[in-house]
């Protein structure tokens, strides 16, 4: 049967089961958006900047597993779109993003609205595709899901000249994929299974370091199963916060420069470091040279490349973290590490149960978090932005089952509302939380349109200092003269702009009224804003 | 240290400009890169030289590897293939010099492919080394222009990658 490009774009996706598009029409890109306008079946969310697409397919696809899928236009649009597709790059989120292009006939002429998208897009895309011939849509779409979905997942990009879009052909929907350059590795070598096992049962001191790819492979339970079945204590990434609940036994808390002290003193003591998940990057893991030199590692990833990238390991395994896991399980090894874990177990709930500061006229930033997150439904997601709203979440927020979710690699400002709305819009019974800054809320409260039309339930909490809070704080510190360009002069009252969309908000002043607000922060119906206001003095080591 | 890698990818337009672009990106050195199509239309093969410790090399390998368009990787092990460059280089000549730059040609091996009453040129297809010594016997003739395809490397032996 004959189709057009559009007509065969749209059959492609629900091949692929997407039921869901966040997008922003253009000209070049409305033969697609035409056939959408039939198909009841798959949903549209209407973004207000392309960026934010981005944002919201990848909180869709990260609470799904499923590529979350945008769809813009040719030139501002699919440039725009980019730092969502880096973002979304940078922590393996999938996603698979469709640009307009220019008609074929006239690429490289500079013509209205094109921009070589596919170029601009190489160093932070998967793989992606600039498609001229229509014939070739059925496989490149099927390809573009199973690149973004499977090995390390990522974002693929498929630019669609319009008239390909137009172009009618005979089309071919294949079964299955084959692209001969692609096999990622599933299973662990069982070689060297045997030998990690061995290296595993030697370790007295043994710790688990879990990154995002725990997540990516839908490993959680088998983490918390592999850690519970010999007692190893397990710290994470900022990108594995959320793995293990705040208070489970082996959960030692977040690595890094902006870790906790007792997950960094887990890592530095430690005799053996199984690393899964992880790409060691620098937040993370700061001098993984002296790491090197003091003890042995076993590093599991699903991407060779990572592996030997920043920390040279004793014992490589690559595969898929949940199946490694599972292979793992199925070995005999016998390991006591009981002291290890009680010392720092001590020292954990310690932390967990410090005493925050009690302040008169502002909100101290630990106190609310931990106080939202034991308020929190067991599953909640929470969406967390980048900046000391983010830092403070990190060593703060109370973590049940919860899906954390923040812009790790990337650190991309503005993240914690689109990805929030993306969560929503694929899991509408989940609770749903947004925090973030009064800086990063500036940079994507336009969307506050999506939550408003959608009447999407989530619950915003801004921390307000009227400062670029991080910013300021490295400012205030050497080699640097003092704060310049932080202070968010300027800001509109929130309470307003809340009000305009149709979103009641709440104010709260200081630590006395917290438990009040936050009850009726949360048991409000629908969307809500929570303003809290904090002294912009207050640092990310308080 | 050298390395000479071997990789097949995908014959399509692009697929060189992502595997130089990945260079840039990682920030890894190359000395040469030469491509061209195989016996398999379908398939081109790119001979990069990278002049890096082995941990670069292996991250070379293995960035090259994460690449759709890439078929497969080797580094190719150097005492045992064939690497050969090929160089054409313009010298100036007179009456006077043109007996001494053939001595030098003959005993590198260099063919005349050109002769004016001003310039010779020569081609050559050797190592890179051989290259490098011809071209310095040269210079005291003044050259005038020279170019270089970058090495091309297969395995000795009856295996291929």
């Amino acid at each position: 049967m004959k189709m057009t490009g559009a007509e065969i774009l749209l059959e492609a996706l629900r091949r692929e089961g997407v039921e869901h598009i966040f997008g922003y029409a253009g000209a070049t890109i409305c033969p697609a958006v035409d056939v959408l306008r039939s198909a009841s079946d798959i949903g549209y969310t209407l973004v207000r900047t392309e960026q934010n697409a981005g944002h919201m397919a990848s909180g869709y696809a990260r609470v799904t597993g499923k590529a979350g899928v945008c769809l813009v236009t040719s030139g501002p649009g699919a440039t725009n779109l980019i730092t969502g597709v880096a973002t979304a790059y940078l922590d393996s989120i999938p996603m698979v993003a469709i640009t307009g292009q220019v008609p074929s006939g006239l690429l490289g002429r500079d013509i209205f609205q094109e921009v070589d998208i596919t170029g601009s897009t190489d160093a932070f895309t998967k793989h992606n595709y600039l498609v001229k011939d229509a014939a070739d849509l059925p496989r490149v779409i099927k390809e573009a899901f199973y690149l973004a979905t499977s090995g390390r997942p990522g974002p693929v990009l498929i630019d669609i000249p319009i008239d390909i879009q137009n172009q009618e052909v005979e089309a071919v929907f294949p079964d299955e994929v084959n692209m001969r350059g692609y096999h990622p590795s599933v299973r662990g070598n069982d070689k060297q299974l045997d030998h990690v096992a061995e290296a595993i049962g030697l370790a007295r001191q043994p710790v688990i370091v879990a990154g995002g790819g725990v997540f990516l492979a839908d490993a959680r339970d088998e983490l918390q199963l592999f850690a519970e079945a010999f007692g190893i204590p397990v710290v994470t990434t900022m990108m594995g916060l959320s793995l293990l609940p705040s208070d489970h036994p082996l959960n030692m808390g977040m690595i890094g420069s902006h870790g906790n002290l007792c997950a960094n003193k887990a890592l530095a003591k430690a005799d053996l470091l199984i690393m899964i998940g992880t790409r060691v990057a620098d937040r993370a893991i700061i001098a993984p040279e002296e790491i090197h030199r003091r003890m042995p590692s076993i590093h599991i990833d699903v991407d060779p490349a990572e592996i030997g990238k920043n920390l040279q390991p004793e014992l490589p395994l690559v595969g898929n973290a949940k199946v490694i896991l599972q292979q793992l399980m199925e070995r005999d090894i016998q390991m006591d590490c009981i002291e290890w874990r009680s010392q720092l177990q001590e020292k954990r709930i310690e932390e967990l149960h410090r005493e925050y500061p009690w302040r008169e006229e502002s909100v101290t930033p630990g106190r609310l978090l931990r106080a939202l997150g034991k308020k929190l439904q067991r599953d909640a997601a929470v969406c967390v932005d980048v900046g000391q709203n983010q830092l403070w979440s990190c060593k703060n927020l109370w973590l049940k089952d919860t899906r954390f979710l923040t812009s790790g690699g990337l650190g991309t400002m503005g993240y914690s509302l689109p990805a929030a709305v993306g969560v929503k819009v694929a899991q509408p019974e989940r609770q749903t939380v947004v925090i973030c800054g009064d800086g990063s809320f500036q940079m994507s409260m336009n969307e506050l349109a999506a939550v408003s039309s959608r009447k999407l339930d989530i619950k915003i909490l801004v921390i307000r200092n009227g400062v670029l809070g991080l910013v300021n704080q490295i400012q205030h510190t050497a080699p640097y003269h003092g704060p310049f360009g932080v202070a968010l002069d300027g800001s509109p009252d929130f309470e307003i702009i809340a009000s305009a969309y149709g979103i009641p908000s709440i104010v709260l002043e200081n630590d006395a009224l917290l438990d009040g607000a936050l009850e009726r922060f949360l048991e409000t119906e629908g969307p809500c804003l929570l303003i809290a206001n904090v002294d912009p003095a207050c640092t990310t080591n308080d | 240290m050298k390395k000479t890698i071997s990789v097949l990818v995908e014959n399509q337009a692009g697929v060189l400009n992502r595997i130089t672009s990945l260079f840039s990106r990682r920030a890894f050195n190359i000395d040469s890169l030469a491509v061209g199509v195989t016996d398999d239309p379908t398939l081109s093969r790119i001979t990069i030289i990278v002049d890096s410790g082995n941990s670069v090399v292996e991250q070379v390998e293995k960035q090259l590897n994460k690449m759709v368009e890439v078929i497969k990787v080797r580094t190719l092990d150097e005492s045992t293939y064939i690497g050969r460059e090929l160089m054409i280089l313009k010298v100036a000549a007179t009456m006077k010099t043109r007996a001494d730059i053939m001595t030098i040609c003959n005993i590198c091996g260099a063919k005349v492919s050109d002769i004016s009453t001003t310039s010779m040129t020569m081609e050559l297809a050797d190592t890179p080394d051989r290259l490098n010594t011809f071209q310095d016997m040269m210079r005291p003739f003044h050259i005038l222009e020279v170019v270089r395809t970058g090495v091309i490397a297969l395995q000795k032996g009856g295996g291929k990658i």
